[in-house]
């Protein structure tokens, strides 16, 4: 093949999935010249699974993507077509947002993005090489475009060696119908990387007309709802519900009955599945005595009869699909528009990569989303928006945008896939954030808004319209101490009709909102003085005194985490040369290779004995070689 | 001696944890073979400094698990005297106890001979090891756990049969099965809580404020059943501070010959290096007693005298268990009354001495003040039995089984200790009407106690539970 010069660009990035358009919009809007290939230009910004943006830990990122001045937030605040905030009730630090958007429209939307944004260009190729040119990268695309980068993000998702399985049949082939990146795994092989074969799955869509959905429970959005941006002015409106539905004991036996004609079970498919996204054939082997299982019937836009399956996933041959589909109250007539499938692909092993999401032995290449052994379209733009910025930042000489666990979900998530690694598709939950009181989705513009706008993401109107936000905060922070309620009946009728005792003295708002049971809303009628505020602004106020005790101790825990954090490792320590090390701990570490102590204490097979060794070690030769 | 001096100053220059270290590791015990230790990289050097073997074969040549018949001799040059018959025992790194290369001189000539003998490796070049120093090695060299590590440090100063035993419970996992069995059902119920979070619309089933609160509870009660060994368990490990007190004459000291007469075989002679009043240990009812006998109490002028008396006073304040003397033929005088009214009654026996004498002590006066009494005669041993009855039963000791997993050290108390208090919060907070993830946190702060307990962290324990458990996932 011919080969011609393309030119030279800052920053490549391959793939324009939910990794790709914030790692290529970051580092065009900090200055780079970037261009971003796709397959295909209709699969911008594709939701090939749930049309959906949110979810617990998931809505916590998409908050933290916005406060750092990302794009997935506003899209889907444009595109929802119902909204739910997930878990009220249980408690400030797992409500979650989630929104069903318009997955169609969502693509146009980010598409369009990135299409408008100055220093991007949006260009359909693929690419099939990357080689280490000058200090830079070569990239060369199926049709012989050479172009020359700086700095190169791998977004690849599925497209990576894709390949889809139904039944017994099974096909090189990227998500929904795309063209898979067929070339590009050996060159990367070629460079060193290390590649393992991930799997995912997706249910079936269905034809709205098919459904009956008088035999189908209503699930009804959040009315008034809020947007996932702070951007956003006016909250988006609910357009459609989704429906519930069940299955039960024929969904059960036709599954078993061909059990063995998925390629799960035949062994077709070496790929590792999520854990968490199990298709429906691994949950009724995995759990038996489970008479059924649910499953939600989302919209998958506004303009298409496709109705998505959630629950439902399935690499089961065509006929069982449409068989066992039909056994479910509501899908008696079911018509399958896109058939369910499961697709393997490669991925990296992220303990190869630095907190950047840069590869430590490839300057300048870095990886995001499901390249990076993760799953789900928020983890994927979390990570393409940290190594958006940090390519930017490289190239312009800058210092290294890192955010630790104590920061945010996002910084957790990062943390997770560099130091444990991954055994299968990594999801974002929030059990797996020691400081989740903290870390909520109510006060991600606190925590990250200020670093977006340093790093330079965060315009003046956003930035002023923060610090209005923080100002009225402190303001009522202030008058919730000093505002003094008398004890009189009115008080003390509204406390004991919320269960709580009644006073006999004086009491601060303060102290009253301190109370599990009291809310802002209950006081309404004799907190006359409150000004006019908004809602978040109220929310986190009671949230902050409410939660006090807890968030104090957590803050003291994250002292502690990073004093920890602050000791630094040199690059150049040969764990084998470190007596005491256990044999797994030594491997491990010069595997990993942990920046500081508290990442090398969170690896799994390090011990805190082994911690103990290193410390000592540290602290006779450390300070000698650092 | 330039050449060992040399050896001597190369050695310390080195890192600790470089070092070659020694120690007598036989314990200060009078008789019987005597072992001095040698670990690490230059033990084998060392050794063949000091012995000499019968075939002539250096200790450097010889194979690990080997031993050989030999001497051991001084360094001074002029005269290379012999110190006694000697056997070297080789364990070759990493198969040794500290992972490193360890020589054991054996002799058997008692506390003295073993004194020198590790004077003499001493100035062959080794350090002298830190108490718990070999352990320690073995522990960083993984020949070991911390749980285990720490019990073996127990079993090193373990004074008592009872108190081995504890101690063995502990090396063999006993507790760490314990803490164990707490950790897993404080696993499955986060796990429970992490699902039913994290899953919102899966239908995990709710835990119930009642049945979550019970779950606490019982946990709470494992946990306070562990810290109440943990603080009998340290009456047999660490044994109890006793001071035998009475007026002159009473019987202190027949009563304290009685005592450790009894015992003499593991009576074990303390150097005086942590406490400045030299004492005996003896065992009664399994429990170790560090005896004091303390000066007569009495008013005095004699000012060496006044010394003594004061240290006692002071002893009898500090001491956890007071053995009171009274002579049962002499009546109480008020200078009696005077010192036992000192006395904390929960922590004292009152003795009351010589049955074989006609009797004048009024002992229902005396009952009244110190309720824990007993007949004994010091001079026949009478009544032994049940003072022993007695002591054991004051100290709580009564039900404790050692061989029950009980915790071992501070550290591990401490642990043990944020657990509960931990829990304690989980269900002040449930109670208190906030939110489950409030309470979620505090039990996962309990959990990552647990684990650091037996030297752990918590890693991805409970979401692997959560997958394990739970049917979760779109």
């Amino acid at each position: 093949m011919v080969c011609y010069d393309a030119g030279k660009i800052d920053v490549a990035v391959i793939g324009a999935g939910h990794a790709g358009i914030e790692a290529g919009l970051a580092a065009a809007r900090l200055g780079c010249k970037t261009s971003v290939f796709t397959i295909n230009l209709d699969a911008v910004g594709n939701c090939p699974c749930n049309p959906s943006i949110g979810g617990t830990a998931k809505g916590h990122l998409v908050r933290e993507i916005d406060a750092l001045g990302g794009e997935m937030g506003k899209a889907a605040d444009a595109c929802t077509l119902q909204s739910r905030m997930l878990n009220l009730g249980k408690g400030p630090a797992v409500h979650s947002l989630r929104a069903q958007i318009d997955r169609n429209l969502y693509s146009q939307t980010m598409k369009h993005t990135l299409e408008t944004c100055e220093n991007l260009e949006l260009r359909q190729a693929e690419v099939v090489s990357l080689q280490q040119k000058d200090g830079g990268w070569l990239l060369t695309t199926r049709l012989g475009a050479q172009y020359t980068a700086g700095a190169v993000i791998l977004c690849t998702g599925t497209f990576l060696g894709g390949k889809v399985f139904v039944g017994d049949v099974s096909y090189e082939s990227g998500p929904d119908g795309m063209f898979p990146s067929a070339f590009l795994p050996d060159s990367l092989s070629a460079l060193g990387i290390s590649l393992r074969r991930f799997k995912t799955g997706t249910p079936a869509r269905v034809r709205k007309s098919s459904l009956d959905f008088s035999r189908l429970e209503v699930q009804y959005g959040d009315e008034p709802t809020v947007p996932f941006s702070y951007d956003t002015e006016a909250p988006p409106e609910n357009k459609t519900v989704c429906h519930i539905s069940w299955t039960n004991d024929e969904t059960k036996q036709v599954i078993l009955e061909n059990i063995h004609r998925s390629p799960l079970y035949s062994g077709m498919i070496e790929g590792i599945g999520p854990r968490y996204c199990p298709s429906i054939e691994d949950k009724i082997v995995r759990f038996p005595d489970k008479e059924r299982h649910q499953l939600f019937i989302e919209p998958c836009g506004l303009n298409t009869e496709e109705m998505y399956l959630q629950g439902m996933s399935s690499s089961l041959p065509e006929d069982v699909q449409l068989a066992f589909y039909r056994t479910i109250p509501g899908l008696e007539n079911a018509q399958i528009m896109r058939t369910a499938y499961a697709i393997e692909y490669d991925c990296c092993d992220p303990l190869q990569l630095d907190a950047t999401l840069e590869f430590r032995d490839l300057p300048g290449l870095y990886g995001a989303g499901q390249f990076n052994g993760s799953s789900g379209y928020e983890e994927a733009a979390a990570q393409g928006l940290i190594a958006g910025i940090n390519a930017a930042r490289k190239l312009q000489g800058k210092s290294r945008f890192v955010l630790d666990r104590a920061s945010s979900y996002i910084g957790t998530l990062i943390d997770d896939l560099i130091t444990k690694g991954v055994s299968d598709p990594y999801r974002m939950m929030t059990s797996r954030s020691e400081y989740r009181l903290v870390l909520r989705q109510d006060n991600a513009d606190e925590r990250l808004t200020p670093l977006g706008r340093e790093i330079g993401l965060i315009s003046d109107s956003r930035w002023e319209k923060f610090q209005r936000k923080q100002g009225q905060k402190e303001q009522e922070m202030r008058r919730a101490q000093k505002t003094f309620f008398p004890p009189s009946d009115e008080l003390n009728d509204i406390l004991v009709s919320h269960e709580t005792s009644p006073v006999a003295t004086g009491v601060k708002l303060a102290d009253l909102l301190r109370r599990p049971q009291i809310t802002y809303q209950d006081l309404t009628e004799i907190d006359r003085e409150r000004p006019d505020l908004p809602i978040a602004v109220l929310e986190s106020v009671e949230i902050e005194l409410k939660y006090e005790g807890y968030i104090r101790r957590q803050n003291a825990d994250i002292e502690e985490m990073r004093r920890v954090e602050g000791k630094r490792l040199p690059e150049d320590i040969d764990y084998s040369k470190i007596t005491g090390l256990r044999l797994e701990a030594m491997e491990k570490l010069q595997k990993v290779r942990p920046e500081n102590v508290g990442q090398a204490g969170r690896i799994s097979g390090v011990s805190p004995a082994d911690i103990s060794v290193l410390l000592i070690w540290l602290s006779a030769h450390g300070g000698k070689e650092t | 001696m330039a050449g060992t001096d040399n050896k001597m100053n190369e050695n310390s220059l080195k890192s600790r944890q470089e070092r070659t270290i020694a120690a007598i590791s036989t314990g200060f015990a009078p008789g019987g073979i005597g072992i001095v230790r040698i670990s690490g990289k230059d033990a084998r050097v060392i050794a063949d400094r000091v012995f000499r073997g019968i075939s002539g074969k250096k200790i450097a040549d010889m194979k690990g698990y080997t031993a050989q018949l030999g001497g051991v001799f001084s360094l001074e040059e002029k005269k290379r005297k012999k110190l006694d018959d000697a056997v070297a025992l080789v364990f070759a790194a990493p198969k040794s106890y500290t992972g490193e290369d360890v020589v054991e001189l054996s002799c058997h000539g008692g506390l003295y001979v073993t004194k020198r003998l590790l004077r003499e490796v001493l100035r062959a070049g080794a350090s002298l090891a830190e108490p718990g120093e070999f352990t320690r090695r073995a522990f960083l060299n993984g020949k070991m756990d911390l749980t285990q590590a720490e019990a073996v440090m127990g079993l090193i100063g373990a004074q008592s049969e009872q108190s081995a035993r504890t101690a063995e419970a502990g090396s063999s996992g006993l507790l760490s099965k314990k803490i164990e069995a707490i950790r897993d059902e404080l696993t499955a119920l986060t796990a429970h809580l992490a699902a039913w979070a994290d899953f919102p619309e899966e239908d995990v089933p709710v835990l119930e404020q009642t049945e979550l609160c019970r779950n606490l509870e019982r946990m709470e009660e494992m946990l306070s059943a562990l810290l109440a060994a943990f603080d009998t368990g340290k009456i047999f490990r660490e044994g109890v501070d006793t001071v035998i007190a009475g007026r002159p004459n009473t019987g202190k000291s027949t009563l304290m010959n009685l005592l450790t007469g009894q015992e003499r075989s593991i009576v074990t002679q303390y150097a005086g290096t942590t406490r400045d009043i030299v004492e005996d240990t003896v065992q009664l009812g399994g429990i170790p007693l560090r005896l004091a006998d303390t000066a007569g109490l009495r008013s005095t002028d004699d000012p060496v005298e006044k010394i003594g008396v004061s240290a006692a006073e002071k002893r009898l304040k500090t001491a956890q268990l007071v053995l009171a003397v009274f002579d049962a033929s002499q009546t109480l005088s008020e200078e009696d009354f005077a010192w036992i009214s000192a006395l904390d009654p929960a922590r004292t026996v009152a003795v009351v001495n010589k049955t074989d004498l006609p009797q004048n002590l009024d002992t229902a006066a005396l009952e009244q003040k110190l309720p824990h009494m007993v007949y004994l005669s010091a001079l026949t041993g009478e009544g032994l039995d049940t003072l022993e009855k007695t002591v054991v039963d004051l100290l709580g000791a009564k039900e404790f089984d050692p061989g029950d997993g009980v915790l071992f050290t501070e550290r591990q108390r401490d642990c043990a200790f944020q657990a509960l208090s931990n829990l304690k919060a989980a269900k002040e907070t449930l109670e208190g009407g906030l939110t489950l993830d409030a309470v979620t946190v505090c039990i996962e702060d309990a959990l990552s106690a647990l684990y650091s307990l037996t030297g752990e962290k918590i890693s991805d324990e409970v979401i692997d539970r959560v997958f394990e458990t739970f049917c979760v996932g779109k």
